[in-house]
């Protein structure tokens, strides 16, 4: 299969991620020819989506990694002529550390499951977005009808099979993560083992005191594991945010589906409630006094045209946001609406950017309903597959568990011209693209990365109990002392195709100090408490609780200056990992500045043609889609079959 | 080029559009004509319903084809089995529901469906109700909408709680709804209907408590949003007040009977009667307005017999039944009395508090005190001030006098495009207070000097006074309504804005009259002075009229009865 691939192409990309996709999309649509390569076997890198056993063989492949000899070079030394140099590529990605697993759900293994390994199946299958389309979903697209007749068909093609080299299949890892660690003084188990050492225990089930909760064991978390779809980073869309234009202009919105962010939510004085943030909020609050509500409105209002008024922040520009807030007769508990749900600031941020930022909530309100923000259905992992879908159908040419030895660089002109694959084939190009984790230590050796602290948690409640448990809540706790940072926690309910029905899937996410359960741990304590099989005092039970946390830490390779990499070709660019932001924007920015630098006469990702404009040869009578005889495609199998 | 589309150019793209609007054109005009054809052969069959639903599909507002449908649909009534009208039936809900999708706003097709479901034996109303429901989730405030929903409402018929339930609903995601809230104002009358006779649309104290509750919800949450201060000005205001008969009086003098309305009405044949009983006996007389003219007025009077009034018996009785109103009054006029009356105070009514309820005054207080605390975020919200006006003199006009006047200045200030309807409001309220500090100290002389008038209201209240001061105002006109000042001796208006003079006709006491600094130009604006049999003195100085040339013997001419006319 592999050495059916083309050796001419205009543009390499390698590595899958957001930025890259936005990238492939726009130089497929502007006429390049494309290759995107990913040498893991899913889409996105660290911007992937996975169901629940997925993320368990996620988790066991960076296990892995680190046991991972190095290769010797010799291989492909071989094929780098005189006049050339190669700039190594890295053979293991290291941008996720300090992985820990918690699992406090039941272990009862008696209905058996086996557990399967995502990671290797590949019956992959892109659905159409029009083949399920719930009514209350906020759809971006308006047209329904496919832009070609062979649409449907197309990632199907050719997926690469799995080869010895790159494989993989993980064997025997259980040992090594089957130990039990203590935290704290409880015990938690990690939770990759077929553990049958709880086999036998009861389920306690005639607890009638007690309010009934849904019990979920961690047998049927396994066994529901396709209806989960765990994102790697946890991000949302800004209503009138970049990526959410860029989906609409360049009609890739038609791939995807998207929910309405349902409730803002604020933890004050040890309690979680809902912001009003809207007009529709403000006006149905129960908690604001009507004073209150004047005086939110007011500012609210204000901070949507601030510009034209600067006499009302002109003389507090030197003061902190916080500061600034207290100027403005807002309660105590406004404040901290404003300060840490709508502006989403640290308390140190500047007048003017806490004004910005409020500005920017408040601009996306309403546009798709009452929060600014939009959730891509099934994960975000999404969003990167729906910009190679649009490359794909472009003439982009798709390879998963594809590795690239090295860039081959010309020494006279001290351009890059070509890759070499992990099969020793030399592919030819004019423009490369690099996700920054490709990029091997010495490219890197003068940069300091950031990190950032993640945490993945599924739980049986929501945080804030409403009439409707479908509820989408995204909730920013401030830092406890100075110095450390706020956490961003997002929760998914069941209706986003994140989690099985009675749970609810929690990212949080925070830029790191420490290793992420040391930053994390904290606020996951005060909002949560782990699962027992005793129910113990009542206070406790109205809290959610936790049946299996995951944490790690993400590489943060977002604002790194291109000079800062060694010795990297002019022709060679750079995407970076995901940032710690909310929004898509930082990837956004980046793939349309690279583009315009590569390209700088094209449009970036204009709309397509309509289907009728486009004029076929005239033998032809068959409509025949650009493309699609030679696309390699391949795509994570894990939420395929849910969404069908 | 490999994965390169062709696509057509723009001009190409612009001629394939303008060949198929054209051609899109050809086909729509060729269906109409062809049904207007049909029609008028009477050719009323299924291929009309088939040829109007091409050209609705596309264009639902076209009225004459809705009524083509519904010719046909009535033929075939006749002439189909009950199976194929349902069938009928069926497909034309369908349609009807894709022009609504077309054009969610088009009376042609709300109508079409109102008549329709209107004939059918066992119309499906819950599903009419669905329909409601969706097209409001999509757009609120459908007016459209709402109109057919209170139709199929009223038809099911749907519990008012459900539909009070539903606009609940509707408000939570948007308050900025007119028709929502208008729906409330009607069915929380029917939710909550008053035993005693109180006027129609009050509500039970808790009830509007709540209302009013949810209402300041909107306006602190946006005060510039009129439907929410609509709404509340609904919850705090009364009905109109009932008919009565305000005032009677009757002159010895002048022969004369003067009656004055709640409301303006036209006495006479074939409209309202009012029978005059003169002790006991009934009188037939001719009613007439004041001012001469036939067009609902508030005050009506009528010339008396002199038998009526003869001064032999100790005292005559006087008895207007007024009908329609089903209202009367009795006066009487004692031997010796040149006049007697009978009157409804407007202190004892109040009279002037209408505009906002008779309401616990505990409620409109504690109303007061949030809208001045919204006040004092928003000084600059009309809304709000008009309301603060209102609910002040809803409690207390006197009282509240000098602080209204000073919310009517910021309010001026702050809406300088409606400054003439607030001065004209002022005025009025004004006037109110004028009336009610005269009547407290049982006089009949009404001072309204130096208050910035700018229009003169209520006049069928001062149908007793003898002296009227209006001086130092902006009045432009002494308004017809004036002529119903049937006891008025003398009237001062110095120093006004002065240019006509109807109202100043048939006063039958009017002796003297004051008019300097004005601006009346021509002698001839005088004339109505010349009904005025008593008129005596004339004071005229700083008018334009007294530079002309010849302007006294001109005047003299005209008001030959006057004694004194200074120029």
């Amino acid at each position: 299969m592999a050495d059916s691939l083309p050796t001419e192409f205009d543009v390499v990309i390698i590595g899958t991620g957001l930025p890259e996709s936005i990238l492939a999309a726009a130089c497929s649509r502007s006429g390049q020819r494309v290759l995107h390569l990913d040498s893991r076997s899913y889409y996105g890198g660290n911007w992937a989506s996975f169901s629940f056993s997925g993320l368990l063989s996620w988790l066991k492949e960076y296990q892995q990694n680190s046991d991972i000899v190095e290769e010797s070079t010799a291989s492909w030394q071989g094929l780098i002529h005189e006049t050339e140099e190669a700039i190594t590529l890295r053979k293991k990605d290291e941008s996720i550390q300090h992985t820990e697993v918690f699992c406090y759900a039941s272990q009862d293994m008696d209905d058996n499951i086996e557990e399967t390994d995502a990671l290797q199946k590949n019956t992959s299958s892109v659905t159409s977005s029009t083949t399920t389309k719930p009514l209350d979903s906020a759809c971006l697209s308006e047209e329904t009808h496919s832009l070609y007749a062979t649409d449907h068909e197309l990632p199907a093609k050719g997926t690469p099979k799995s080869d010895g080299e790159i494989s993989l299949e993980v064997t025997d890892v259980e040992d090594t993560l089957a130990k039990e660690k203590y935290c704290g003084d409880k015990t938690c188990i990690h939770t990759v083992s077929d553990g049958d050492k709880d086999e036998n225990k009861p389920i306690e089930e005639d607890n009638t005191d007690q309010p009934k909760r849904n019990k979920i064991t961690y047998s049927q978390i396994v066994k529901e594991s396709r209806r989960f779809n765990i994102d790697l980073v946890s991000k949302l869309l800004y209503s009138q945010g970049l990526l959410i234009d860029l989906l609409i202009k360049s009609n890739v919105s038609r791939y995807a589906e998207f929910k309405n962010v349902t409730r803002i939510l604020a933890f004050r004085e040890g309690k979680v409630e809902q912001v009003p943030c809207s007009r529709a909020d403000v006006f149905n609050s129960k908690e604001l006094t009507m004073v209150e509500k004047r005086i939110l409105m007011k500012f609210l209002t204000f901070c949507l045209d601030y510009e034209q008024h600067p006499d009302q922040y002109q003389a507090f520009v030197q003061c902190s946001f916080s500061e600034y807030l207290q100027t403005k007769k807002l309660t105590p508990n406004l404040q901290h609406f404003v300060l840490h749900s709508i502006a989403m600031t640290e308390s140190s941020c500047s007048t003017i950017d806490g004004l910005k930022a409020t500005k920017n909530f408040l601009r996306c309100l309403g546009r798709f309903g009452n929060t600014p923000f939009l959730f891509p259905l099934y994960g975000q992992g999404e969003i990167p597959q729906c910009f190679c879908r649009m490359c794909a159908v472009f003439g982009g040419i798709y390879c998963l568990r594809h590795k690239v030895q090295c860039l081959v660089v010309d020494k006279e002109s001290g351009r890059c011209k070509a890759i070499i694959d992990h099969l020793g084939q030399r592919i030819n190009a004019k423009y490369f693209i690099v996700e920054d984790s490709y990029l091997s230590e010495e490219t890197c050796s003068n940069i300091q990365y950031k990190q950032i602290s993640r945490a993945v948690l599924i739980t049986d409640q929501s945080i804030l109990k409403a009439d409707s448990d479908q509820q989408i809540s995204i909730l920013v706790v401030p830092p406890v002392e100075s110095g450390t940072c706020a956490v961003r926690v997002t929760e998914l309910c069941s209706s986003t195709m994140t989690c099985m029905k009675d749970t609810y899937l929690v990212h949080l996410t925070c830029s790191s100090s420490k290793t992420a359960r040391e930053d994390l741990e904290l606020v996951v304590k005060k909002l949560f408490t782990p699962f027992t099989e005793t129910e113990i005092d009542k206070e406790e039970l109205t809290k959610p609780r936790l049946l299996w946390a995951l944490y790690f830490n993400m590489r943060d390779s977002s604002g790194i200056s291109r000079s800062s990499y060694n010795g990297l070709p002019s022709n060679v660019y750079v995407c970076s990992g995901p940032d710690c932001g909310l929004g898509n924007e930082h990837a956004v920015k980046q793939a349309e500045t690279l583009f315009q630098e590569i390209f700088p006469n094209e449009e970036f990702c204009p709309p397509p043609p309509n289907p009728e404009d486009i004029i076929f040869d005239g033998d032809d009578k068959q409509p025949e889609a650009p493309g699609t005889n030679n696309i390699i495609m391949a795509k994570l199998d894990s939420s395929d079959e849910v969404k069908t | 080029m490999h994965g390169r589309l062709k696509v057509k150019t723009s001009e190409e793209q612009a001629e394939a559009k303008r060949l198929e609007r054209e051609q899109k054109l050809k086909l729509y005009q060729s269906a109409t004509q062809t049904v207007f054809q049909k029609r008028q052969a009477g050719e009323l069959d299924e291929s009309v319903l088939e040829l109007t639903s091409q050209i609705l599909g596309a264009n639902p507002d076209f009225a004459t084809l809705w009524n083509c449908r519904r010719e046909v649909l009535q033929q075939l009534e006749a002439q189909k089995s009950p199976e194929e009208l349902a069938a009928l039936v069926k497909t034309e809900l369908g349609f009807l529901e894709s022009c609504l999708r077309v054009n969610p706003k088009s009376y042609g097709t709300w109508h079409h469906r109102c008549w329709l479901l209107g004939r059918l034996p066992e119309p499906n109303w819950a599903r009419e109700l669905e329909l409601c429901a969706r097209f409001l989730e999509v757009d609120e405030r459908n007016f459209h909408c709402w109109d057919y929903r209170r139709f199929v409402a009223a038809q099911a018929p749907v519990p008012p709680a459900e539909e009070l339930a539903f606009t609940d609903s509707l408000i939570t995601r948007n308050f900025s709804n007119y028709s929502s809230w208008h729906y409330r104002s009607c069915l929380l009358p029917q939710l909550h209907p008053q035993p005693d006779s109180g006027p129609q649309g009050r509500l039970p104290e808790d009830v509007l408590l709540k209302e009013l509750e949810l209402v300041q919800n909107a306006f602190f949450t946006d005060p510039n949003d009129q439907s929410a201060w609509f709404y509340h000005r609904w919850l705090l205001g009364r009905a109109d007040p009932q008919d009565a008969l305000r005032c009677l009086h009757v002159s010895r003098d002048e022969a004369c009977l003067t009656v004055s309305f709640s409301r303006p009405v036209l006495v006479g044949s074939g409209t309202e009667t009012l029978l005059l009983i003169v002790d006991k006996s009934p009188l037939a007389v001719e009613w007439r307005t004041p001012d001469g003219r036939t067009r609902p007025s508030h005050v009506w009077l009528c010339d008396l017999p002199a038998a009526s009034l003869n001064d032999q018996l100790p005292q005559h009785t006087f008895r207007v039944i007024w009908t329609a109103g089903d209202a009367q009054k009795e006066c009487v006029l004692l031997k010796g009395r040149q006049e007697g009356w009978c009157r409804d105070s407007a202190t004892d009514e109040q009279l002037f508090r209408c505009e906002l309820s008779v309401e616990k005054s505990t409620v409109l207080q504690s109303e007061l005190e949030s809208c001045k605390e919204l006040q004092e975020l928003e000084p600059e919200n009309k809304w709000c001030l008009l309301t603060i006006i209102l609910l002040m003199r809803a409690l207390d006009p006197l009282l509240y006098e000098k602080e209204t006047l000073q919310y009517f200045q910021t309010l001026k200030a702050v809406d300088p495009m409606r400054a003439a309807y607030l001065d004209d409001l002022r005025s009025k309220f004004l006037l109110e207070n004028s009336v009610l500090k005269m009547e407290y100290a049982e006089v009949r002389v009404l001072h309204l000097g130096h208050k910035d008038l700018t229009v003169l209201c209520h006049l069928e209240q001062l149908l007793l006074v003898t002296h009227l001061d209006l001086s130092h105002n902006r009045l432009r006109a002494l308004p017809p309504a004036l002529a119903a000042l049937r006891c008025l001796e003398v009237l001062q208006a110095n120093d006004n804005a002065i240019e006509s003079l109807d109202g100043v006709t048939s006063l039958p006491r009017l002796q003297e009259l004051s008019l300097c600094n004005n601006r009346l130009r021509q002698s001839t604006l005088l004339q109505p002075l010349a009904s005025c049999p008593r008129l005596a003195l004339l004071h005229l100085q700083g008018n334009p009229l007294c530079q002309a040339v010849g302007t006294s013997e001109h005047l003299a001419e005209l008001l030959p009865s006057v004694n004194s006319i200074l120029t």
